[in-house]
């Protein structure tokens, strides 16, 4: 039952009462239905705040609601828009979930702000074929000083067929693995490097009576990044590239058979906490076992530091939280240095924008996105601007060795592969989705897995 | 969204007209004018994105790019897609279950809240708080009491309820049911309250003086006396189950795997989601037209002239 049966048990009401209420009382209900229309029309355009100089903006830029970024860039925005007063930049905030459904429908109908946030990838790739974003590769050409200072591998989300479609900024942020360290006192263990050495971990920690892994596999994309890794670890990058070029038959190889069995016997040999697939990433109940000391290890995005010591600061400034790089897998066939996350954020110029917005968008990109007080102010959230050369930067920091050790593995990564929900098209990342959800729960093997992936390839 | 909130609701509205429009003509055809507005309106929001969803299950579009015509292909894929099967099982299995669940639930406590004392005006406001709060609300308020390490079950200590609700594609479907039950039985209460404050005392004294309990009142009188309350109940209920989404998209997003992803879920994973708006029309489509013979097919039921046999044997 949906909310549209209370619409019409109401809608019912008011006809039944309608023969017995005079004239003028209907009359006056006539007069309100037009009010009642234009409200709920105003909730799909109304909605979020808006921040900088909306009024007389040139161009405009749709942003993510949620700290600290919603206030680390509308600093900026605001920043640019005192020095360029004719060239300002009008800011509007959208919840996330509601920002990807939105703009994506702006888009279609040529309504789309001048500035397109996104993450790069299969999305960006859907926007160049229906000729909606600029080809900034001669911009870029022009502003070498811009495209220098950012991480090279920030560059691969942006580029479609060779051609660079965004400004990749903000952070990056590599999926890395986190550990409870007194829990691993506790029973004695030692962080493990090898996939075997993981695996040889679950039994000790079911024994001591904690989950050996959190995960919050009802999100589903949590349940993704094991796969991402051990992809990448056994196989190398070049299996999923395959996969995202689209080529026959790419998810049928050894390496992916290997990658989807072992995740099953993980799931089997009760590597992850119970009920996992019930548990949540978007309130954070993965991050609350690990801390909660319910859980001994986590596999997670960047992004989990800043939240868990928001959430548990004891615990980690209190030299309980310690983290490193995924396991290497025996005999695998990539390079230990390979990270998996997302490289970066990423802007980029709406098409149907007037010259005069293009130009301001683009006067933002040189000058106003990743300025020092920018750069800083995600330093001091304990997150890593994809900007090179900032070492002595992240050594000031309070959290420089958790900064340090996400720098090293980002901007040392052989291959940095993007997300591969954000990395395929949007119909192929739903389907994989629905797959991994499945596989975890074991109701589908890895060959039933393959067969449908095989399937859901170049759509 | 705004395309996929009308099309589910076209067949709630579509549903009505043909129930009255009977009555009106044969009322007065001077009044005929008083329906125009609505008529408009429904026009403007129901009719239009209804024939703009027809001509769109016809073509190929991402939501982005171009429109291109596509024939058949749309219908003809998804008719032989097996996850549209699914969730077409999985809403009528919610359906059936819902109405089995919700229906004596309600029609008692209606039933028990009709009456006048105090204490029963006090439970009947505690019965009907639910429904003063949105479906995403409860949604997300379950979703964090079923969790299996910080809800309620491990917080009050209770080993039994620590389950995987949300997790276990059985469960799962057992916890929609519960919540939607939740959520929806006091609308429905409401219904059958004012259905039996409308049932003539005189029977039930007539019934008293003949020697009638309390069970038999209500198997002899209260509940023939209801039955055209029960229909408008089970309409609302069958046709919403048929649109039901929003707390389905927040309680599970269709998970685990497809466990719950009924139609309303599996159009706007489709059209949103994977971007295909092509084969989401189609499900939009197969949503109204369902959502239309169920209602017919209900109405039909109830008989034809329906609010002329109320007062039966009065």
């Amino acid at each position: 039952m949906s909310s549209s049966t209370r619409s019409q048990a109401l809608t019912s009401t008011t006809t039944g009462t309608v023969r017995a209420t005079s004239r003028r009382q209907f009359l006056s209900m006539i007069a309100l239905a037009p009010v009642a229309g234009s409200a709920l029309a105003a909730c799909g355009t109304s909605g979020p705040g808006s921040a900088g100089s909306g009024a007389d903006a040139v161009a405009t830029e749709w942003y993510l609601s949620g700290e600290p970024s919603e206030s680390i860039t509308t600093d900026a925005v605001n920043a640019f828009n005192e020095a360029n007063p004719d060239q300002a930049i009008g800011l509007t905030f959208f919840q996330n979930d509601a920002y990807k459904t939105k703009i994506k429908t702006a888009i279609g109908a040529g309504q789309a702000p001048t500035i397109i946030y996104g993450w790069g990838g299969g999305t960006l790739g859907s926007y160049v074929q229906a000729g909606q974003v600029d080809d900034l590769t001669g911009w870029f050409d022009q502003n070498v000083a811009v495209r220098d200072r950012l991480f090279p591998s920030s560059f691969g989300p942006a580029t479609v067929d060779g051609k660079l479609y965004a400004l990749p900024n903000e952070t990056v942020t590599p999926i890395v693995m986190y550990y409870n360290d007194e829990l691993f006192e506790k029973v004695g263990a030692s962080k493990p490097t090898t996939w075997d050495e993981l695996v040889a971990l679950v039994p000790v920690f079911r024994e001591a009576g904690v989950a050996p892994l959190s995960l919050g596999g009802q999100s589903r994309w949590t349940s993704m990044m094991w796969l991402e890794y051990l992809f990448d670890r056994i196989g190398g990058d070049q299996v999923f590239a395959d996969i995202a070029a689209a080529k026959p038959d790419a998810w049928n190889t050894p390496a992916a058979l290997d990658a989807l069995t072992k995740v099953q016997d993980l799931v089997r040999a009760g590597g992850f906490v119970d009920g996992f697939e019930s548990v949540t990433a978007d309130s954070n109940a993965d991050q609350a076992l690990l801390y909660t000391g319910r859980a001994a290890m986590m596999l997670h995005g960047a992004w989990c530091y800043g939240a868990m010591k928001n959430d548990a600061a004891d615990f980690v400034t209190g030299g309980k939280l310690s983290f490193g790089p995924f396991p290497t897998v025996t005999g695998g066939a990539g390079d230990p240095s390979n990270a998996v996350g997302n490289p970066g954020q990423y802007m980029s110029v709406f098409s149907q924008a007037s010259q005069e917005a293009k130009d301001a968008a683009l006067a933002f990109f040189a000058d106003g996105i990743m300025t020092d007080d920018v750069i800083q102010a995600y330093i001091d959230n304990g997150q890593v601007p994809i900007v090179t050369g900032i070492e002595d930067k992240l050594a000031a920091s309070d959290d420089a060795e958790w900064l340090d050790f996400v720098y090293q593995l980002a901007s040392k990564a052989a291959v940095f592969t993007q997300s591969w929900d954000q990395a395929l098209s949007p119909s192929t990342a739903e389907a994989l989705l629905t797959n991994i959800e499945q596989l975890f729960a074991l109701s589908i093997d890895p060959q039933a897995f393959i067969t449908t992936m095989n399937a859901t390839l170049g759509q | 969204m705004s395309v996929s909130a009308t099309t589910t609701r076209a067949p709630a509205r579509s549903a009505r007209p043909a129930g009255t429009s009977e009555h009106k003509s044969v009322k007065t055809g001077s009044v005929a004018w008083m329906a125009l507005p609505a008529l408009l309106f429904f026009l403007f929001f129901g009719g239009v994105p209804l024939v703009g969803v027809v001509l769109l299950s016809f073509t190929q579009w991402d939501g982005i790019g171009a429109i291109s015509w596509l024939g058949i292909g749309n219908w003809t894929s998804v008719l032989a897609d097996p996850v549209m099967w699914k969730a077409m099982g999985l809403t009528f299995g919610i359906m059936i279950f819902s109405w089995l669940v919700q229906t004596p639930l309600a029609l008692l406590l209606g039933v028990f809240t009709a009456g006048t004392q105090r204490y029963r005006a006090f439970l009947a406001v505690l019965y009907f708080l639910p429904l003063l709060m949105s479906a995403a609300a409860i949604s997300i308020a379950y979703k964090a009491l079923l969790d299996p390490n910080f809800g309620l079950a491990a917080s009050l200590g209770i080993p039994i309820l620590v389950q995987n609700w949300l997790g276990s594609p059985t469960l799962v479907l057992f916890v929609v049911i519960f919540v939607l039950s939740w959520m929806y039985v006091p609308f429905h209460s409401l219904i059958y309250q004012g259905g039996v404050r409308q049932i003539p005392k005189t029977m039930y004294e007539a019934a008293s003086i003949d020697g009638a309990g309390t069970v038999r009142q209500f198997f002899s009188i209260t509940l023939p006396q209801l039955k055209y309350t029960i229909i408008t109940s089970s309409t609302l209920m069958v046709v919403g189950s048929m649109t039901s989404f929003d707390l389905i998209f927040v309680l599970t997003g269709g998970g685990p795997g497809d466990a719950t992803r009924v139609l309303a879920l599996d159009m706007y994973l489709r059209g949103f989601r994977a971007n295909q708006m092509g084969p989401a029309s189609v499900i939009a489509v197969l949503i109204v037209l369902i959502g239309l013979a169920l209602a017919q097919l209900l109405q039909r039921v109830g008989g034809k002239d329906k609010s002329s046999s109320q007062m039966e044997g009065m």
